[in-house]
């Protein structure tokens, strides 16, 4: 089985997020990690390739720097990483960023394309479906749980207060929650061949099928108004009572702040 | 020279601080308080391969470089000394003298088993008798038939109990050297398990304090003789070499323990209002941090030479005796500013210095005294 994890280096919330004049990430300014979600379909990948046995290679879109998320996936136990970076794919929104994706992946051989639900630093939980959709296959997506049966998928599909359960024929997408599993750390080991392992590189002209009318800022027909950094909230308080006791608590704050 | 860290260390110690403060941090204070050995973390340890950091991978190791190992070690005590020596009892005292002077079948039968994590390694050398002064040795190793049958104690064991391969040094005769009589030692692995091999009192320590330390004995116990270690009398040898390595390790433990005192002082003295100003904005304090910061700095840059060393040299004595030496003296003496700096409240088990000074403690002491590495570098400087 040959599975693609498309993965996304983000901003580090902790680190602070900072901004270009046109209101896009400086992802060059800021820490960063791999987009919690895309950790989470990393893992399912891994696990899948402990169980059945599989070929897992590592896509993602980004600045050179964003190699580092690969030697990251790669000394988790992912098998191959690819690069797709060029200065005309930068300032993509979800639209250009599944197309270039899709480019890309229209070279690989894969039965199963796994992506985050979203990424934390724009939460639009777009372009996983967008690939599928450029891609012609079947999409599951906020997958809590991942079988293989035969030649299909069986997905949980998570909604508020149920789950849904989804078969689909391979090939196919499913967009992963971080809730998912609990990713596994990289192995030093796995560090130092990560560090030795050649990260497969590709630029515009690598993509295949993709009109230059839909790649990069000009091919991005979002337009950022305004960008800013979440509102820090306050660390909160927590309370242990039964639930009489809670609604007293409550009221009684409620009442001091002058709410009620 | 260039001090930056190359991409696969900084990995890596991303690697080990992430995990030390996701599995070792939030257990830290209850290990110390209940005495309990953090089984749990040393299971999850051998799952992401920390127990065979330098061993190469044909040994079931992960194959990095001594340095790498360092990082672990410090990244782990910065948060808890104990679980940061367990990990470097059982590296440097155990897998280490096994790979360096074992054969081929011990290194297949043990160092594999050690290196993924599947078994704990110890390392018996410290008798009653015998601490600093390995001559003082008493338990005795005779060989009959096919087994050497092993009688005496160690006391003092890091892993003890909780250990499978224990890797013990014992008297097998006596030789003749520079005219004098002296006793010849050999260095044997031993299995949790055989028969005869027991585990006495355990030690009630001041720091480490989820360690296990035990006495072991042995009372007729036959050990084959396939595990002699090394050869007849090289005991001595694989003591001291091995005892290089270790002090590396505990150095490392020295500047986790440090480093991770100087982080929690920085943020309460910048917490800690008095006279309506933070504490940190006082000049006695912001003296302390420094000179605490500095000595920190400097026992890294001993620790990580004394990795490099380990790695590009024959040997590495030396540079592991300052190495520890000073990473020792620095941790006893920063986590003691650290608990000053606290005032009253660091002298309360609530926070995390009072057992960072506790466990400094240790490091002046174990694997050679801090007067042993004065010995050691200065015999060197002399010779």
């Amino acid at each position: 089985m040959k599975i693609v994890v498309c993965i996304k280096q983000v901003p580090d919330t902790k680190g602070g997020v900072k901004f270009n004049p046109d209101g896009t990430l400086d992802r060059a300014a800021m820490m960063t990690i791999m987009n919690p979600d895309d950790k989470a379909g990393l893992e399912a990948a891994l696990r899948l390739k402990d169980q059945y046995g599989a070929e897992v290679t590592v896509l993602t879109m980004g600045l050179p720097k964003a190699e580092d998320v690969l030697r990251e996936a790669l000394a988790m136990g992912a098998d191959k990483g690819i690069l797709v970076t060029d200065r005309v794919l930068g300032g993509a929104d979800t639209w250009a960023t599944s197309q270039t994706l899709a480019g890309a992946l229209r070279n690989l051989d894969y039965d199963l394309i796994i992506t985050g639900r979203q990424a934390i630093d724009g939460d639009t939980a777009q372009v996983g479906p967008q690939i599928s959709e450029h891609l012609n296959i079947p999409v599951i997506s906020y997958a809590q749980k991942i079988e293989i049966d035969g030649d299909s998928v069986i997905v949980e599909r998570q909604f508020d207060d149920r789950y849904h359960v989804l078969k689909a024929k391979m090939p196919c997408l499913i967009t992963a929650l971080a809730e998912l599993n609990e990713p596994r750390y990289m192995t030093p080991g796995g560090i130092f061949d990560a560090c030795k392992a050649e990260i497969t590189t590709w630029g515009r002209a690598d993509l295949k099928d993709v009109e230059d009318s839909n790649l990069g800022l000009k091919g991005s027909p979002t337009q950022i108004a305004k960008a800013s950094d979440k509102v820090r909230k306050g660390t909160g308080e927590k309370v242990a009572l039964d639930p009489a006791e809670s609604v007293d608590y409550i009221v009684g704050k409620l009442k001091e702040k002058h709410i009620i | 020279m260039d001090f930056t860290l190359c991409k696969e260390h900084e990995m890596a110690r991303a690697l080990f601080k992430e995990f030390a403060e996701k599995e070792v941090k939030p257990l830290a204070q209850e290990v110390d308080e209940t005495e309990i050995f953090p089984r749990g973390t040393v299971e999850k340890m051998a799952k992401n391969g920390f127990l065979g950091i330098p061993v190469p991978k044909e040994y079931g190791g992960q194959g990095c470089d001594p340095l790498t190992y360092v990082m672990c070690v410090e990244e782990l005590s910065k948060v808890c000394g104990t679980t940061g020596v367990i990990v470097s009892a059982h590296t440097s005292l155990c897998c280490d003298p096994i790979l360096t002077f074992g054969t081929e079948e011990q290194k297949q039968k043990y160092l594999v088993p050690l290196a993924k994590g599947e078994k704990l390694g110890a390392f018996g050398l410290t008798e009653p008798g015998a601490g600093t002064d390995a001559q003082g040795q008493q338990t005795k190793a005779v060989l009959d038939g096919d087994d050497y049958v092993l009688n005496g104690s160690k006391i003092f064991i890091t892993n003890g109990k909780e250990a499978d391969v224990y890797v013990i040094f014992a008297v097998t005769g006596m030789i003749e050297k520079r005219g004098k009589m002296i006793k010849e030692i050999s260095a044997f692995i031993v299995e949790k398990g055989t028969p005869g091999f027991t585990f006495g009192t355990k030690e009630k320590k001041m720091g480490i304090r989820g360690s296990a330390t035990y006495e072991l004995i042995f009372t007729d116990c036959r050990v084959p003789k396939e595990n002699l270690l090394g050869k007849v009398g090289q005991g001595f040898k694989i003591a001291m070499h091995t005892l290089d390595g270790g002090r590396i390790g505990i150095a490392a433990q020295a500047l986790g323990i440090a480093e991770g005192a100087l982080e929690r002082t920085i943020a309460y003295t910048k917490e800690r209002k008095q006279f309506g100003k933070s504490i940190a904005a006082q000049q006695n304090t912001q003296f302390q941090l420094a000179d605490m910061a500095t000595k920190v700095e400097a026992a890294k840059l001993l620790v990580y030479k004394a990795a490099m060393a380990k790695a590009t040299q024959k040997e590495y004595g030396f540079e592991a005796a300052m190495a520890k030496l000073y990473a020792a003296e620095a941790a006893m003496e920063v986590t003691t500013k650290a608990v000053q700096l606290h005032g009253g409240y660091g002298y309360t088990r609530e926070y995390e210095v009072e057992r960072m000074m506790r466990d400094a403690k240790i490091t002046e002491i174990y694997e050679g005294t801090s007067e042993v590495q004065r010995m050691v570098i200065s015999a060197a400087l002399l010779k």
